[in-house]
């Protein structure tokens, strides 16, 4: 059991690391590839010491396309690796994005089974780190949007170590993406050792009964902390981390619904089609009845995520416009 | 660069020919047997008991001779979809293919001992994908090759290019095979590209790049065979472009007379690898008007226990849309099974 290990303190770099070291050295089918992920590491060192511990077989550099990346990943799925790719930037998957929609998520279904894409795409998405153009979008919706692969958006170093293991392990194509924001931003206690979390789990990360804040990755701790503030005001806020975009665990976003009366969801992605509108309409599908407020989404505005730092904090959602958000719908 | 040639355009000869007897044999055997397959599935077609179908019809000997020099369970062959040829050869049951081409997901599948990827019908996108199949096969320590095919037109695509790079950079056992069969449906090749061959494409990524009479089945298979040998030891990978013509329409749905000259079919038709690899048997005094016969009888018979055995598959099931989408399957496609079952 987990709870028996020991556990020290990491950041989500150092977690995400961890588990890709377990990885490889647990199953020799295993390999991990992308732009910079061999000699260097990779660009956040996610892969760091990777290549030097299991040779140049099993880490290694590739060239710079991002398509080729995909696709030769799933050419060695197909012939039976285990292909863990990283895509430098989630900003950068879009070259791929035909290797993505016509194959990854198909080949099963195409197949009848015959062959399956067990591959996994890690991508550093999201903002607030003023970043340059292009790396700090955050495509969710665009991949939640295949058919056949898995979106997890882990929040802590505990839970991306677990789920990446998880993500690994399973038989479907698996989009990981990690918020450039946490990555040295959050630390937490890490279990050691090998260990998998579920798949297709949300979790309430606080429990509260005034109103649920439906969130995943970098939004996680935005919420959190609009949920403390809000208590101290004695308002107490749900906060439900998805972790699992898909599969979604809608059960656990319905209890809360049912729970509290009141649903507000925040994505930093541009707000129009976003995850988040799939969130509302399936509350508004299966909950309206317990609904006492709209459903309210606070999201980045419709609008490409700004290059110019000095106003980047006005395109993510920060704890300011989440208590906004929880205002009107306490107020409704 | 030359254009590799063993048979001139009746199919005599050039030079010895560095196949045996038997495998001129297997060879021809091979080429018939493809002919008779394109040719009855486009009579199904026609009966409304195929769907869309594209013909190879011309470019037999292009996908025949690479198809020879592989094993279908070890090997490993990425086609798009004018390489039913190619499929049939290396050993994808004939009930099979004409269930794919009834859009029928019984035949979706390559069957267990047969290497084959379904058929590709996004431009290139095997290419980055053939290259990965491939270089798995050394990190696994076999010996085996990949083959993967593409059209002139496809060469256009970002994934042919950086597809081929991957296979440089990695020395992945593969063999691209371009049918330069002169036409991307209604676009000729002119306005694909400025460069006169295809092959030198290759030279780019530091790719050997040959060309060869796609309509000469041996100067196809001695090509592919040499490339395969190469890819075998650890050598890298090649191209080979095959020079050919699609003598049919695109598919079954298409009219070629709105966009080419009957006179320049005509042209190619008279270069008919099936007619050529005919004449070099008889003349070599491997073939008679029996053989001929006995054979067009026994191909008939193959593909009429082949249709039978498709027209026994199960009908597709409404639920099968939401079947084979994860391993297991998850909560929103069981809701839209359980109404489909429902609704059915």
């Amino acid at each position: 059991m987990i709870a028996d290990r020991g556990t020290r303190v990491l950041n989500n770099v150092q977690a995400i690391n961890e588990a890709l070291d377990l990885a490889l050295a647990k199953d020799p089918r295993v390999v991990l590839f992308g732009e910079d992920v061999g000699t260097m590491g990779g660009v956040f060192r996610a892969s760091d010491g990777l290549m030097q511990k299991y040779g140049e077989k099993r880490v290694f550099d590739t060239p710079l396309a991002e398509s080729g990346i995909v696709g030769f990943g799933i050419g060695l799925a197909l012939a039976g690796l285990r292909p863990v790719a990283e895509i430098q930037f989630a900003g950068f998957l879009y070259p791929a994005l035909d290797q993505i929609l016509s194959h990854l998520g198909r080949m099963r279904h195409r197949t009848r089974g015959r062959f399956t894409i067990p591959m996994v795409i890690r991508a550093p998405y999201g903002g607030g780190v003023k970043t340059p153009e292009q790396h700090a979008d955050s495509p969710e919706a665009i991949l939640t949007h295949v058919p056949g692969v898995k979106v997890v958006i882990p929040s802590s170093p505990d839970r991306a170590k677990g789920l990446l293991l998880s993500a690994i392990e399973d038989p479907d194509p698996v989009f990981f993406l990690e918020a450039i924001k946490l990555y040295r931003g959050v630390k937490g206690e890490v279990p050691e050792g090998y260990y998998t979390l579920p798949i297709g789990k949300a979790r309430v990360v606080r429990e509260g009964s005034a109103a649920s804040l439906f969130c995943y990755g970098g939004m996680v701790e935005v919420c959190l902390k609009a949920a403390e503030v809000a208590a101290r005001e004695g308002v107490e806020l749900e906060v439900v981390d998805l972790e699992t975009l898909v599969p979604l665990d809608t059960p656990t976003i319905l209890a809360s619904v049912q729970k509290t009366g009141r649903a507000v969801v925040v994505y930093e992605a541009m707000r129009t089609g976003g995850f988040g509108a799939e969130v509302a309409a399936r509350i508004a599908e299966e909950a309206l009845d317990y609904l006492q407020a709209p459903i309210v989404r606070v999201a980045g505005w419709d609008a490409p995520y700004p290059p110019f730092s000095a106003v980047e904090n006005f395109y993510r959602p920060d704890a300011r416009r989440v208590l906004q958000a929880v205002r009107r719908v306490l107020t409704h | 660069m030359d254009t590799i040639q063993y048979l001139d355009e009746q199919g005599k000869p050039l030079r010895d020919l560095p196949l045996s007897p038997d495998e001129l044999l297997l060879g021809y055997r091979a080429l018939r047997r493809a002919r008779h397959f394109d040719e009855r599935v486009l009579v199904l077609q026609r009966q409304g008991r195929l769907g869309v179908y594209p013909p190879f019809r011309g470019q037999e000997a292009a996908q025949v001779g690479v198809a020879l020099c592989l094993k279908a369970d070890h090997d490993w062959l990425l086609p798009s979809y004018r390489e039913s040829a190619a499929a049939l050869t290396f050993g994808m049951p004939i009930s099979k293919l004409i269930l794919n081409w009834r859009a029928d997901p019984a035949g979706w599948g390559a069957p267990p001992n047969v290497n084959m990827v379904q058929f590709y019908i996004p431009i290139a996108t095997q290419i980055p994908q053939a290259a990965g199949v491939a270089y798995a096969q050394r990190l696994l320590g076999k010996d085996a090759v990949a083959a993967v095919f593409i059209g002139d037109g496809g060469t256009s695509e970002g994934d042919f290019h950086e597809g081929l790079n991957f296979a440089s950079v990695f020395d992945a056992p593969l063999l691209i095979v371009v049918q330069n069969n002169g036409w991307a449906i209604s676009v000729p090749t002119h306005k694909q590209m400025k460069v006169p061959r295809i092959a030198q494409k290759a030279l780019g990524y530091g790719i050997p790049g040959v060309v060869v009479d796609g309509n000469d089945l041996v100067a196809v298979w001695v090509a592919a065979r040499e490339a395969t040998a190469r890819a075998r030891r650890g050598e890298g990978p090649t191209l080979i472009e095959a020079l050919t013509y699609r003598v049919a329409p695109h598919t079954s749905s298409d009219d070629p007379s709105r966009y080419r000259s009957e006179e320049e079919t005509e042209r190619w038709l008279r270069r008919d690898p099936i007619v050529r690899m005919k004449n070099c048997l008889v003349h070599l005094g491997l073939w008679s008007d029996e053989q001929e016969s006995a054979l067009t009888s026994e191909l008939e018979a193959e593909f009429l226990a082949a249709v039978e055995e498709a027209d026994q598959a199960p009908e597709p099931k409404p639920w099968e849309i939401v079947e084979q989408v994860y391993a297991e399957m998850q909560p929103d496609q069981r809701t839209a099974w359980n109404y489909l079952r429902e609704e059915a």
